[in-house]
């Protein structure tokens, strides 16, 4: 590479003859040699993270650069490997429920549904209305901080500073709500194999129904300064366009899917808990942009809202945990005093709950995409195999195909458009 | 049960395997041999359609007569129907399959972290790297069954190699191949690159 090799006099001009500050005269460096590389004919090598901000966390990426145009980007990922799938494999079902807060860690409570479900397929456990509904609050919940977190990190990344501090009250809100309910607010372990850690708390509908009924103002805020805004639609449209037959190929899921055209949503087409009779619509994008992906996401948000407000309208009393000693812990009374439920808590603990031989798979509609848990069982209390199918790491996938041919400051509104989180994404 | 097994029974014969319903899925093993025809064919017959690639992973059991498999989720957007195919391995023998990249571009990086983890090759594969472990990686698979929690190596040696590890081993050569950077390092760089194995440095004397 050529280098410049200018050498300008920088002393300090003195004073001239009649006693005035002399002045470097315009044009002293015209006579300099500078060598300028000729354009476009080397191509930079960029290295862009993993400790970057605008890469929403430990995502590296080394991008092949035409003067500002990317030609290529190379992702590398792993950098926050866990080994979560080795460790389930040593773990009981209901053990490998914490794991899943470390996972997606934006939504840390429908991952804990969602591995949940697929241990009561696997072992076959009907669980009860109220849980059914309580799990769809949290699933809910969790769509709506995370994708709080997004539009707020976003918009940062392309220069928007207040969405993000508008987002991130709703999400503490959020948060204070599922410290409530779980005494945590990221690691909640909400859910257990056939029903739940706890029922809400006394004040918790009311807390809820305050949330929902002035959250759509913070939306109608973002909406108002964001979507008509020059910059924002200047910034997003026409970026790193997937078609329909794109995302479908790159296997992506989400609002990714959904932004290019595609209405597959698997609350409305394979629908688990119920889904099929809340009342909501599935916001579809056409032009497969960061834009249509900001509205689709936007949208669901008043969506999620509208089935938060269905769900507590419609909650029913009665128990969160489905009546098998077998896979419930009995209540710590009743298994000091009473011989039976002593002998179910003991074998729980020591030995966890067997599921029969087989194999379950069960995907939800997670904040970033189709989540899918796929549990082995050889019979034991441990699953033989526990596979998470990570929706960021799928879509991360096609960054490349999307970055190619844009100017480098749109691969950072692209890679935050795919909504990526690295503890998902590494597992 | 799914009517494709029944289809593919039909076109493919003794290529077909077991079929069955487990948890409301339907599963079917192929043979390996016909693997990559039988993944074209679903995805491209009229009434099959399976355009979507949910996910690739492999199950290794604990018991070690079983094989080894890799499972393929499949998914038909249109139809709305799913199909889980299976590929059965002998553990202990040859660890490779067709890859299906060609078909659904969304194979790429789950095939390289099946590669990773179980230590299972693609063939025809663009792009076949460990993807969640480093590339100089030398513990093995970590998500085979003959391999330790913790890791092959102890601790100390684990810290040993993180230390020692040189940084600009974090490029691969393609990498430093494409602003020709390979020739700016400075002489004691490109002398611990040229030592590790990092395959063929281009534009080396």
């Amino acid at each position: 590479m050529s280098k410049r090799t200018v050498e300008v006099e920088l002393a300090t001009p003195g004073l001239g003859a009649r006693g005035q500050p002399a002045r470097v005269p315009l044009g002293v460096a015209a006579d300099q040699t500078v060598e300028e590389p000729e354009a476009g004919a080397e191509h930079l090598l960029m290295n862009l993270g993993p400790q970057h901000p605008a890469t929403h966390g430990v995502l590296r990426l080394v991008v092949e650069l035409d003067g500002e145009t990317v030609v290529r980007v190379i992702p590398h990922v792993g950098y926050l490997h866990s080994g979560f799938e080795k460790l389930g494999e040593y773990r009981h079902y209901n053990q490998i429920i914490p794991l899943t807060d470390r996972t997606d860690y934006l939504s840390p409570m429908a991952n804990n549904v969602g591995v949940a479900m697929a241990a009561e397929r696997l072992m076959g456990i009907e669980i009860t209305p109220r849980c059914t509904v309580l799990r769809v609050i949290a699933c809910e919940m969790s769509r709506i901080i995370s994708h709080m977190v997004w539009l707020g990190t976003t918009s940062i990344d392309l220069g928007a500073f207040t969405p993000f501090l508008w987002a991130f009250q709703e999400r503490e809100r959020i948060y204070n709500l599922q410290e409530m309910w779980t005494g945590a607010r990221l690691t909640t372990s909400l859910t257990r194999v056939g029903g739940l850690m706890a029922d809400i708390p006394d004040g918790f509908v009311e807390a809820l129904r305050h949330f929902t009924s002035t959250f759509p103002n913070t939306l109608h805020e973002i909406d108002r300064v964001l979507t008509r805004n020059a910059v924002w639609a200047g910034r997003t449209q026409g970026v790193g366009v997937l078609t329909a037959d794109e995302a479908i190929n790159y296997s992506l899921s989400g609002p990714m899917l959904r932004a290019s055209g595609v209405p597959y949503d698997v609350r409305k087409d394979k629908p688990y808990l119920e889904y099929e009779t809340y009342d909501f619509d599935v916001p579809v994008g056409e032009h497969g942009d960061v834009y249509d992906r900001y509205l689709v996401r936007l949208e669901e948000c008043h969506q999620s809202n509208r089935i938060l407000e269905q769900a507590l309208d419609r909650l029913p009393e009665g128990p969160i945990n489905v009546d098998d000693p077998r896979v419930i812990l009995p209540p710590k009374s009743r298994a000091m005093n009473d011989m039976e439920a002593m002998i179910y808590h003991f074998k729980q603990v020591m030995e966890g709950v067997k599921a029969p031989v087989g194999e379950a798979y069960v995907g939800i509609e997670n904040p970033k995409g189709e989540l899918g848990n796929y549990f082995v069982s050889d019979g034991t209390a441990k699953p033989v195999r526990w596979r998470i199918r990570p929706p960021a790491f799928i879509n991360l996938a096609s960054i490349s195909k999307m970055a190619e041919g844009h100017l480098l400051s749109d691969l950072i509104a692209i890679n935050a458009s795919v909504d990526i989180v690295m503890g998902e994404v590494d597992r | 049960m799914n009517p494709s097994v029944d289809a593919l029974r039909a076109t493919f014969g003794d290529a077909i395997g077991r079929a069955a319903d487990v948890c409301g899925d339907t599963i079917v093993s192929v043979r390996r041999e016909r693997l990559y025809e039988i993944m074209k064919w679903l995805r491209a017959t009229p009434g099959q359609r399976y355009d979507y690639l949910v996910d690739v992973t492999a199950v290794e059991y604990r018991d070690r007569e079983r094989p080894l498999e890799v499972v393929y989720f499949l998914r038909s957007l249109e139809r709305r129907a799913d199909l889980r195919v299976k590929v059965e391995l002998d553990p202990t023998g040859d660890l490779t399959v067709d890859s299906v990249t060609p078909v659904w571009a969304g194979g790429n990086w789950l095939e390289r972290e099946v590669y990773d983890m179980f230590g299972i090759t693609f063939r025809g594969h663009p792009d076949l790297r460990r993807i969640l472990m480093w590339e100089t990686y030398a513990e093995g698979y970590p998500l085979r069954k003959d391999f330790p929690l913790r890791g092959r190596f102890s601790r100390a040696e684990q810290v040993r190699q993180a230390l020692n590890a040189n940084p600009e081993a974090h490029y691969s050569m393609e990498e430093l191949s494409i602003a020709e950077a390979y020739t700016e390092l400075p002489a004691d760089m490109r002398e611990r690159l040229r030592k590790g194995e990092r395959g063929k440095i281009p534009h080396s004397e």
